[in-house]
């Protein structure tokens, strides 16, 4: 028996902790390997002490025990397992309590570590305030002294400034004392010397005049008398008081405008404290209405006592009265004022926002149509300032401007051109008619010459004298008109070739030349029929031409 | 601008007379009366000593030379050459003299200021005011001519008596309420006596023409008090000119401060212009300065000077006096007051400005240094 026991209770009674789950593996481990142990606890024969014992065991645990089937011997299944049942649940209470106590241990063993950490640093702060502390003692005693030695120094010098100020003041008095001793003495040698110099005073003071002048006035010098004494002083009371009256004048005049002034104040005040508009709950003005009201009447009061003090503070008192009612009307209204702005604000900013858009909006078209105008200008100025590419389109475009000027001067030139030629053209055929009909008509004057010559010749002998003299004489006739026609056809030849800008030559007249063209009926009107066919007929031929010549003569003075 | 030729003068005694008819310059012992116009010599006097002081009478028929080595004052008629004054104060000396207002009347004042003496020259009599207060200024006439007040000094307390100038006539003798009186000036309207104290306290007393005191008023205490006081021409206003550089202006019906001006070395006031004189000297090389070209060319030396205004704000150059010497160059030494009432001209520390004074039209201000004159013209604006 004891050797069993003995190792069964060495198994029970495991002794370190740390065995503990060894402990417990091995004991839940136990049906498996320990069997084998256990055999030895129990056998065949040992049955019923075994069980005494596990009685025992068991009671003592507070269990019920086992008994013992007295049949065959053995041990009935249900109680054992019962048993069993109650030491495994034991066993597990118990696991439970360990383990609880365990937690308990870690728990405890960690607080106890953060807790001696705390008191270590409580300790180095405890250690650092009491040096601190101390610290703070030591500085706060110097600072004692030195405010000790402040005040000493303090003391003293109030100390000192109050012996200087004595100083000073027993000085002063030391000069006054001196001063008025000096000029005491001062005035003790005036006398003196005043009185030596009085004693003198006939031999030298003396005053040389020629001859005493008149008053600058004008006036005779008068005795000093009293009356004398007593217009002096009325006159200088005089000039006192008229001094006075002018000022007193003046602040009369200065305080009445000031009265006035005042009054209309009040009265501006009581208007516009008097609402015409019904306000509600404005008690306080309906009163001042009222109080208003009762001292208009005062005014009139009020200005026959001017110089009355009663009636002076009433209006003073009324005016200050007046005054703050103002002062606290405008307070409310202020506050009213600023209530309905805020209310407003939105519905007037909305107003004016409406607006403020639709002129943004315009001003924004015209801004836009305004850039695209300049933008427009400025590409064309562009264009225009960036030389062409090549040199060709730049001498096309050189001239582009004046193209049409140009086409036109063209035109003009071509016409001019034309109408020179044509000119020239009918001057030519206008010489040369002029010198054909110059060669028949000299022709024909001698023609006429010839037969006027047979005439004369056929008529009788007797006026031979007659007859050369009229011979002669129409002969200078006859010759005269040669010589006209003849001088004629070069003047107009002359005038005709003459260059354009020799205008300055003498130009027929018109009427000679259509006479010598005999576009003009002469005087002597002798027209032959040839001649005055042809003369008809030049004369037709002249007329265009005439009107070439003319017009030509004309251009030509005409500069070009 | 026409120029006379140069007059020789001594003693700085040159004046106009009253009326503005002649030209009275004194010459060492000569009295020479030009006419104003042309300067042409009308009289010529020969006094007995050199002329110290000269003046003429308010009517503007006699002149005074007063020769105070000499103790004689010779007094010269304008109307009548011959006739002839001297006056002799004798060994009492003499220190100064001036006219009466009415022209009659020569007041010597005497040595040690023991006396005035009053000549009369209508009747040969002879006045004697005694113990006269020797003070920046201890006689003043009013304006009329009616009434003199005189600062005296008597067992070391300072009174003041009022004579009527006619017969010299001791109207009101009162004692004055200052510690040392340094000066006393009549009001314009001659009505107020403005009496002040000296520089050691600050007190101004305004008596009233009949001797009562009407007012008295103190800035403040223990500084350097009073240096100059100036009437407003309407009497309104009296002008304190003191030594802490500002200016106090008091007002005739309560003879409070109504304001006051100070005289700050940085001008900041927006509202103030500030002239600076810009001197313009011409360069001249050292080797131009040849004697012939001093002689010829005067202008070489002439510095022209021009008026800029400076911008704010302005320094104003300050120079510290020494302040262990008596009456320091600090304060405000002169005022002067426009003729209409508008203007105020003050002078502050020490400019080189030895008086100021308005033409009596109010439109220009003359300052007058040792060496140099100037006239500020002002512009008055019309105010809208």
């Amino acid at each position: 028996f004891p050797n069993p026991l003995s190792s069964i209770s060495g198994i029970s009674m495991s002794p370190s902790r740390q065995n503990l789950h060894h402990s417990l593996h091995s004991t839940m481990a136990l049906p498996k390997t320990s069997y084998s142990v256990l055999s030895a606890f129990c056998t065949e024969e040992n049955i019923s002490q075994c069980i005494a014992y596990i009685n025992q065991e068991v009671c003592s645990l507070g269990l019920t025990g086992v008994s013992l089937e007295s049949k065959s011997g053995s041990l009935s299944a249900v109680p054992v397992l019962n048993l069993l049942y109650e030491v495994l649940q034991l066993q597990r209470r118990a696991q439970r309590a360990l383990h609880e106590l365990e937690t308990q241990q870690l728990k405890n063993g960690s607080d106890l570590e953060h807790l001696q950490h705390s008191n270590c640093r409580l300790k180095d702060q405890l250690e650092h305030t009491r040096r601190d502390n101390s610290g703070l003692h030591e500085g706060e005693r110097q600072l004692q002294l030195k405010i000790k030695t402040l005040q000493n120094w303090l003391k003293s010098e109030k100390e000192e400034v109050q012996k200087l100020q004595s100083i000073i003041s027993s000085r002063a008095t030391q000069y006054n004392h001196d001063t008025k001793r000096k000029e005491r003495e001062c005035t003790k040698l005036k006398e003196r010397l005043n009185q030596l110099l009085m004693d003198k005073r006939d031999k030298k003071l003396s005053i040389e005049i020629s001859n005493h002048v008149g008053r600058s006035d004008g006036k005779r010098g008068l005795w000093k008398t009293g009356k004398m004494e007593a217009r002096h002083e009325g006159e200088m009371y005089k000039a006192l008081l008229s001094d006075y009256e002018t000022r007193q004048r003046s602040l009369m005049m200065e305080n009445s405008e000031l009265k006035k002034v005042l009054q209309h104040m009040k009265k501006d005040m009581i208007t516009i404290l008097s609402p015409k508009k019904p306000e509600p709950a404005n008690d306080s003005l309906e009163q001042a209405v009222s109080e208003c009201e009762e001292e208009i009447g005062d005014p009139s009061r009020e200005t026959l006592e001017q110089s009355c003090e009663q009636a002076r503070e009433q209006l003073t008192n009324s005016i200050r009265l007046q005054w703050r009612k103002l002062k606290s009307h405008m307070e409310r209204l202020d506050s009213q004022a600023s209530l309905v702005a805020s209310q407003e604000r939105e519905g007037e900013e909305m107003m004016s926002r409406k607006e403020h858009e639709e002129e943004m909006q315009r001003m924004r078209m015209e801004l836009q149509q305004c850039k695209e105008f300049i933008h427009m200008q400025q590409q064309l100025l562009q264009q225009q300032l960036s030389s062409p590419c090549d040199e060709e389109t730049a001498a096309l475009l050189n001239d582009c401007y004046t193209l049409e000027e140009k086409e036109r001067l063209k035109e003009e030139w071509r016409l001019f051109n034309e109408q020179k030629r044509n000119f020239e053209r009918e001057r030519k055929n206008f010489t040369e008619a002029a010198i054909r009909l110059g060669h028949e008509r000299k022709a024909f004057e001698e023609d006429r010459a010839a037969w006027l010559k047979t005439q004369f010749l056929n008529m009788t002998p007797f006026v031979d004298r007659k007859r050369s003299a009229l011979s002669d004489s129409a002969l200078s006739v006859g010759t005269e008109p040669e010589a006209k026609l003849q001088s004629t056809p070069p003047l107009v030849t002359k005038s005709l070739f003459s260059t354009p800008k020799a205008a300055s030559v003498k130009m027929p007249s018109t009427a000679d030349l259509y006479r010598t063209l005999h576009l003009i009926p002469d005087s002597r009107g002798h027209g032959k029929c040839q001649s005055g066919e042809m003369s008809t007929k030049s004369r037709l031929r002249n007329c265009s031409t005439d009107c070439s010549v003319l017009s030509f003569v004309r251009d030509e003075n005409s500069p070009i | 601008m026409n120029f006379s030729e140069v007059f020789k003068q001594s003693n700085q005694l040159c004046k106009v007379s009253p009326d503005g008819k002649y030209l009275a310059t004194c010459v060492q012992y000569r009295l020479v009366v030009r006419d104003f116009n042309s300067l042409q010599i009308a009289h010529l006097y020969t006094c007995l000593d050199p002329v110290m002081h000269m003046e003429w009478s308010s009517d503007s028929l006699f002149i005074l030379c007063a020769m105070y080595k000499r103790g004689l004052v010779q007094v010269w008629s304008l109307e009548q050459p011959d006739w002839h004054c001297k006056i002799d104060e004798g060994s009492i000396g003499l220190v100064s003299s001036r006219w009466s207002p009415d022209g009659r009347h020569v007041l010597n004042t005497t040595e040690f200021n023991l006396r005035v003496t009053v000549w009369s020259l209508c009747t040969k009599a002879v006045s004697y005011i005694k113990y006269p207060k020797a003070c920046q200024k201890g006689v003043d006439f009013t304006a009329d001519g009616r009434y003199m007040a005189l600062a005296e000094r008597r067992e070391c307390k300072d009174y003041i008596s009022v004579f009527v100038c006619d017969d010299w006539h001791l109207l009101r003798h009162f004692e004055s309420e200052t510690q040392d009186l340094a000066g006393l000036e009549w009001s314009p309207n001659c009505c107020v006596l403005a009496v002040w104290d000296n520089c050691l306290e600050y007190k101004l007393l305004l008596y009233s023409l009949d001797g009562r005191l009407l007012s008295s008023y103190s800035a403040y205490e223990w500084s350097l008090g009073i240096k100059s006081v100036a009437w407003s021409p309407s009497s309104q206003f009296l002008a304190v000119g003191s030594y802490d550089e500002k200016v106090r202006i008091l007002n005739h019906i309560t003879w409070k401060k109504i304001t006051e001006f100070e005289h700050p070395a940085t001008i900041i006031n927006t509202k103030a212009v500030v002239f600076k004189e810009v001197e313009k000297r011409p360069v001249v090389g050292s080797e131009d300065l040849s004697i012939h070209q001093l002689t010829v060319d005067n202008s070489l030396f002439s510095t022209q000077s021009k008026y800029e205004i400076t911008q704010l704000p302005a320094q104003v150059p300050v120079i510290k006096p020494d302040p262990d010497r008596a009456n320091p160059k600090i304060g405000i030494s002169a005022l002067a007051f426009s003729a209409d009432n508008r203007f105020l001209a003050t002078k502050n520390g020490s400019f080189q400005v030895l008086s100021l004074f308005w033409h009596c039209s109010g439109s220009s201000l003359v300052l007058l240094s040792k060496e140099h004159i100037c006239l500020c013209y002002v512009e008055a604006e019309e105010e809208k």
